[in-house]
């Protein structure tokens, strides 16, 4: 998740991370990680709790929030993740849209 | 079935592929990589099983729709551009090279296709549509948690710095994109996509577009010096033993 400041509002890193933010703490699927809710959302709290790196380029003023690692697996839950990418037309489409059909995803490369 | 090409100069590259396939699933473009970071996918083809209730029952993993490595229209392409590099006449000195450069070719053929049943994968799918969760192929939970990916706190900066190369390759900033390619490659070793995509993004400008341009992951010879990266495909394939490039899927 690529941002211009680290004053990330709670609703673009659940766009940006997947991770959604409930009062039961940081949630993705079945998983749910507390957190001191006691202020406003914060991206380096929730960041060092899920164990997401952000890297930061000073010279394009730029940050870049990498995924969480904090059970040392890619995934977290078996829950699929949400994903929502553009069609050749630049359409959206939301991979949840397909729930309640097995699916398969597979992915390709022109290199 | 959903196909996403995981190409950061987006749907430019990806084009042509899709509207040759003309499929008549989602086909998605993937430009800043997020298969990898929300699943875990380290190379390409790569396939993921999810069902009926949203729950992954096998990981991202090495899949192919059959024996072949690349569609018919892509091999004939191949073909026809290595019978254009194809001088008429060689001096014994250029046939030296030319059989030194397809003996390696081979080797690098066999280290990235060994030990892989791929005629097996789409009956295994075919056997999870027909049997659901009775299949033998599907697994719990815990155990696609388990396998998928291992991704420690450095392989977490390793896509930030990816994804920060993405974004400044999209911007045309390429020197600085490159620098953050360099840093992913060195957190994530292992990652083939991070390293094919950055390698094939250079080549292809290298090279001067053309079909197999995007194909191009290695330092031209004789202009090694321009090459901007730590590596190339070749020499971190050569490094690998059999299986290795692709693990053994089932």
């Amino acid at each position: 998740m690529i941002v211009t400041g680290i004053d990330v509002s709670k609703e673009a890193f659940e766009g940006g991370t997947g991770w959604e933010i409930k009062p039961e703490g940081a949630c993705k699927g079945d998983v749910c990680i507390p957190l001191d809710r006691s202020g406003a959302f914060d991206l380096q709290l929730t960041a060092d709790r899920l164990r997401m790196a952000i890297v930061h380029d000073a010279d394009e003023g730029l940050w870049a929030i990498g995924p969480e690692s904090l059970g040392d697996r890619a995934l977290v839950t078996a829950d699929a993740p949400e994903l929502v990418l553009p069609d050749l037309d630049g359409d959206e489409f939301r991979l949840a849209t397909l729930r309640g059909q097995k699916v398969v995803i597979v992915s390709w490369a022109p290199y | 079935m959903v196909t996403v090409g995981i190409e950061t100069s987006g749907s430019e590259a990806c084009r042509e592929f899709i509207e040759l396939a003309q499929p008549e699933h989602p086909s998605l473009i993937d430009a800043m990589h997020q298969m990898e970071a929300r699943f875990g996918v380290v190379n390409i083809p790569n396939v993921v099983w999810i069902d009926e209730n949203g729950v992954i029952v096998r990981p991202p993993e090495p899949g192919w729709p059959g024996a072949t490595q690349y569609p018919e229209f892509l091999a004939r392409r191949m073909r026809l551009a290595a019978e254009e590099a194809e001088p008429a006449e060689l001096t014994p000195e250029e046939q030296r090279e030319r059989d030194e450069q397809r003996a390696t070719a081979e080797t690098l053929r066999s280290k990235i296709s060994g030990g892989q049943d791929r005629d097996a994968y789409p009956d295994a799918i075919r056997d999870w549509v027909e049997q659901g969760a009775a299949s033998q192929y599907v697994m719990s939970p815990d155990e696609v948690v388990a396998r998928s990916q291992p991704r420690p706190m450095t392989k977490s900066e390793g896509a930030a710095q990816f994804e920060l190369g993405c974004h400044l390759w999209r911007a045309g900033k390429k020197g600085t994109a490159i620098a953050h390619f360099n840093e992913a490659h060195r957190l994530q070793p292992d990652n083939w996509t991070y390293k094919r995509q950055a390698w094939s993004l250079v080549g292809y400008e290298q090279a001067g577009g053309g079909d197999m341009g995007r194909f191009t992951q290695n330092a031209p010879p004789g202009r090694e010096d321009e090459w901007p990266f730590d590596s190339d495909f070749n020499h971190d394939v050569a490094k690998l033993g059999p299986g290795e490039y692709y693990p053994k899927t089932m």
